[in-house]
């Protein structure tokens, strides 16, 4: 009862220094990288249910998150409201997720991962060479950013508090589910897939609607990333993308429910610095995917737990030691 | 949208596709040998082109022989291929993933390396002087040294089919991929074959690397560009099967270079529409087998 106690103030103390953040911070570049963070944190969540609790790695996510960008700044572009724009873009990148798992779903594993990649760099393809579509290599800008119910987002805060309210949706439907029997249901066709088969569960379908609804916010991140820039070019599509948002997931630890958000804000704060001082965010990225591999395998979230239990673990059996060893000596 | 293309052009573009073919096969032979025996997709193998090309031109800049810088460059990459199956894959060995993820993140290392060492300028030397000219058939004139990397890859895919199928060491490779654990209790040393096998696409992919270098130039981003490329000739052909590799190879060639021509804004899908249907209608691949 006690360690749920002391969850719940934990998750209260970090709900208020997150409402707060733009008072106690202050300078609007700490504001819009702590936007950053959150808003792939959303992107991170949303493959994480495909990485960590379907066990199916996805390098083609940079795709469905550009799809999103792009499907919601062509229609803005092209005259469109933003709620027209927005909507429109999560049915396209829905439609894209279907397509996607049907073709990727023939296979698991390595299969699913060669087939995510290839699919990606489709997506980058086109972007990058229908120009007469996508303006190519220069891009599209965004012009406005919404308002939703007459809220201004134009500021820093405006939009750290917007962003705050999607991430802490996305993480409340990723609690839940994680407790529902889908969520279950997918654990189980991770681990074992022929036994969820002989049970009569469709495994087939139980992975067909975790790409969906990891599909869905991936929309939603792409959404928020075009809001925040104000601008798309065929970089977000590229392998890169993808390889950074699953190092978020990897580095956090796959199939815990703040690992990737632990690792999205890792991974934001050391890009923004890294390129501060230097040009080689690439080499960092691929030194940093190398070492977390080789090193702790299982993420930094349960590796940390992992340490602190250890120690926990040692301190109480020294104490313990320390109590009872009079009493051992007194007994012989 | 279709650009129409005269019966001229199309022959240059077959040449170009042969040529772009033939690199794409000495690229994802040893990708797919590398798949078929340690079941991974070693997304390092587009930088090892990439690199063998840097290599290549360093060389050639330096004043040697042209075919001695490929040689060169290749013999290097095979070490640089051996050290990361040796101290960085080994560790990970019979942990598929991670090591997809590892040579994933030697990718980037090594794109950035490049990027800094080689700066982001392409870099196009000549071909070697006795492949300069033209060949003139049918009323046309055809560079030779792209009729050149054809004829370079038929020769090191006669030398690779001869070495996996007449040869003592082509059955232990082949009994690796068919059946590992088997082969392993056979007392075939399956490990060393992983070390040597991935030394060879190393070596093959510099190889293809230098060869490539004044016909598509090489610069940043040329790693990421073949890896797909190398990715869809294995799916198309199957993982393992020198001939898929081969014939999968020439067709992607074909398309590549007819794609762009014809469909400029869409020849990256109708590049990947065939692997599209190979997967839906014959997911092994076309040369492939089912797994048992």
């Amino acid at each position: 009862m006690s360690g749920n106690r002391f969850r719940s103030v934990g998750v209260a103390i970090a709900l208020v220094l997150l409402a707060t953040l733009p008072l106690w911070v202050g300078n609007s570049y700490y504001i819009n990288v702590a936007s950053q963070i959150l808003l792939f944190a959303v992107f991170a969540l949303a493959l994480n249910v495909l990485v960590g609790y379907a066990g199916l790695v996805s390098l083609g996510h940079a795709g469905l998150f550009a799809i999103a960008g792009y499907a919601a700044a062509l229609m803005l572009q092209a005259g469109y409201g933003h709620l027209a724009a927005d909507t429109a873009a999560v049915v396209i990148t829905l439609a894209a997720s279907a397509i996607f798992a049907v073709l990727a779903l023939r296979s698991t594993g390595i299969g699913f991962l060669m087939i995510t990649l290839a699919l990606g760099q489709i997506i980058w393809g086109i972007a990058y060479r229908w120009a007469s579509l996508t303006n190519g290599d220069n891009g599209i800008n965004v012009a406005t950013r919404p308002a939703p119910f007459g809220i201004n987002l134009t500021g820093a805060p405006g939009f750290y508090f917007a962003t705050l309210l999607v991430f802490l949706l996305a993480l409340a439907s990723m609690a839940v589910f994680v407790r529902s029997p889908f969520g279950a249901s997918l654990r189980g066709t991770r681990d074992q897939p022929l036994r969820m088969n002989a049970l009569g569960y469709n495994v087939w379908l139980i992975r067909f609607f975790a790409v969906l609804f990891s599909g869905f916010w991936t929309a939603v991140s792409g959404l928020l990333f075009i809001y925040y820039n104000q601008f798309i070019s065929p970089q977000v599509a590229a392998l890169t993308t993808s390889a950074e948002i699953l190092l978020m997931v990897i580095s956090g630890g796959t199939a815990t429910l703040l690992g990737p958000v632990v690792g999205a804000a890792i991974v934001v704060v050391m890009k923004n610095v890294v390129s501060a001082y230097i040009e080689r965010w690439n080499l960092v990225l691929g030194v940093i995917f190398v070492l977390i591999i080789s090193f702790m395998p299982d993420g930094l979230v349960p590796g940390s737990v992992r340490l602190w239990r250890w120690g926990w673990q040692t301190v109480r059996a020294r104490l313990d030691g320390w109590i009872s060893s009079p009493v051992e000596e007194h007994g012989r | 949208m279709m650009v129409q293309i005269t019966s001229a052009q199309a022959a240059i573009l077959a040449v170009n596709s042969i040529a772009l073919g033939g690199l794409l096969f000495l690229l994802s032979a040893g990708f797919s040998l590398i798949f078929g025996l340690m079941r991974i997709p070693n997304l390092v193998h587009g930088s090892f082109f990439m690199l063998g090309g840097y290599f290549g031109v360093t060389f050639l800049d330096r004043g040697v022989n042209f075919w001695l810088a490929a040689l060169l460059s290749a013999a290097a990459m095979a070490v640089i291929g051996g050290l990361i199956e040796r101290f960085l894959l080994r560790r990970l060995e019979g942990q598929i993933l991670p090591q997809v993820l590892l040579t994933l993140g030697l990718a980037f290392i090594i794109a950035d390396i490049c990027l800094m060492v080689w700066t982001g300028d392409p870099w196009q030397p000549s071909p070697p002087p006795e492949l300069r000219g033209t060949a003139q058939a049918f009323g046309m004139f055809f560079p030779l040294y792209r009729l050149a990397i054809l004829g370079v890859a038929v020769v090191i895919a006669i030398a690779l089919w001869l070495m996996v199928d007449r040869t003592r060491l082509g059955a232990m490779i082949r009994a690796g991929v068919d059946d590992p654990v088997i082969a392993r209790v056979m007392g075939i040393k399956v490990s060393q074959l992983f070390t040597l096998i991935f030394c060879l696409g190393a070596a093959l992919a510099a190889f293809a690397g230098v060869m490539g270098a004044p016909y598509l130039s090489v610069y940043p981003g040329l790693d990421f560009e073949m890896l797909p490329l190398a990715l869809i000739v294995v799916i198309l052909g199957g993982t393992g099967s020198l001939l898929g590799a081969l014939v999968g190879s020439f067709l992607i060639g074909f398309l590549y270079n007819f794609g762009q021509a014809m469909f400029p804004d869409l020849a990256y899908v109708i590049l990947f529409l065939p692997m599209v249907l190979v997967l839906v209608l014959r997911p092994q691949g076309l040369f492939g087998r089912v797994e048992a």
